[in-house]
């Protein structure tokens, strides 16, 4: 069951996805990151994928609809925290990233 | 060739089952011993396969998708999604990256480009108004 969870970082914006996003899931969660935005617009939006165990080209989509959306309101919006096994897909569509760091 | 083994699995184009397909495939590939990354990859084009019979093969309603998993003794893994939905009248068309008939604020387009990229030989083969079979090709590295 993916969800998300938000926590605001000064201007910014940060969703906390966890769990398996796929076709299923994300129209749920697009709807609950459309919902935080119109009721706390933001300069910046964060997508930490930290707690994301699968994503398939939904996810891709997911964060595209989302980057056309801040970018319409001259915001921002960033993919961080993204767990080795995401990787490929994200290279693949091109969207860049950072990483998730191993925790020693 | 002939399969050492091979499953089939019917279900209902919901979309709640994009992960049990996905658990089917955890499953079944347990013997083969695949490394994380050739799981992760077989999961990933299995789970676009299905999305695209239950978005595209049935678009606004229900009905049944199968998945067909063989394993055989080289190490090679064929997977097979059949639905018996509205087809694809373009199959080059539909297999361009970003195309998509899909809703642009959810679907990248990425779906066969995705098949593509994590498996290794893809084949599409589609009638309009007769369905879709999409089979994809995944070789498992042989454990010594």
């Amino acid at each position: 069951m993916a969800k998300v969870v938000f926590r605001q970082v000064g201007s910014a914006l940060v969703a906390h996805l966890s769990g398996e996003i796929d076709h299923h899931a994300a129209e749920k969660l697009r709807q609950e990151i459309e919902q935080q935005l119109e009721r706390r617009p933001v300069e910046q939006l964060c997508l930490d994928f930290g707690g994301v165990g699968f994503m398939d080209s939904s996810g891709v989509g997911l964060i595209l609809g989302r980057a056309r959306r801040m970018r319409a309101e001259q915001g921002k919006l960033t993919v961080a925290d993204v767990p080795p096994s995401l990787g490929k897909m994200l290279d693949l569509a091109g969207i860049p990233y950072t990483a998730k760091e191993d925790k020693q | 060739m002939k399969p050492i083994d091979q499953i089939s699995v019917q279900f209902m184009s919901r979309s709640v089952n994009e992960g049990f397909a996905r658990g089917v495939v955890s499953a079944f590939l347990a013997r083969a011993d695949p490394t994380v990354e050739q799981l992760i990859d077989v999961k990933t084009a299995v789970s676009e396969a299905v999305t695209n019979a239950i978005v595209h093969g049935y678009p606004g309603h229900l009905g049944p998708v199968k998945l067909t998993l063989a394993f055989y003794e080289t190490g090679l893994v064929k997977i097979t999604v059949a639905d018996k939905g509205c087809g694809i009248e373009d199959v080059q068309k539909a297999m361009q990256p970003l195309y998509t008939t899909g809703d642009p604020e959810l679907r990248a387009g990425l779906g066969f480009a995705v098949m593509q990229n994590f498996t290794d030989k893809l084949a599409v083969h589609s009638k309009p108004g007769k369905g879709t079979r999409v089979v994809l090709y995944k070789q498992l590295g042989r454990r010594e």
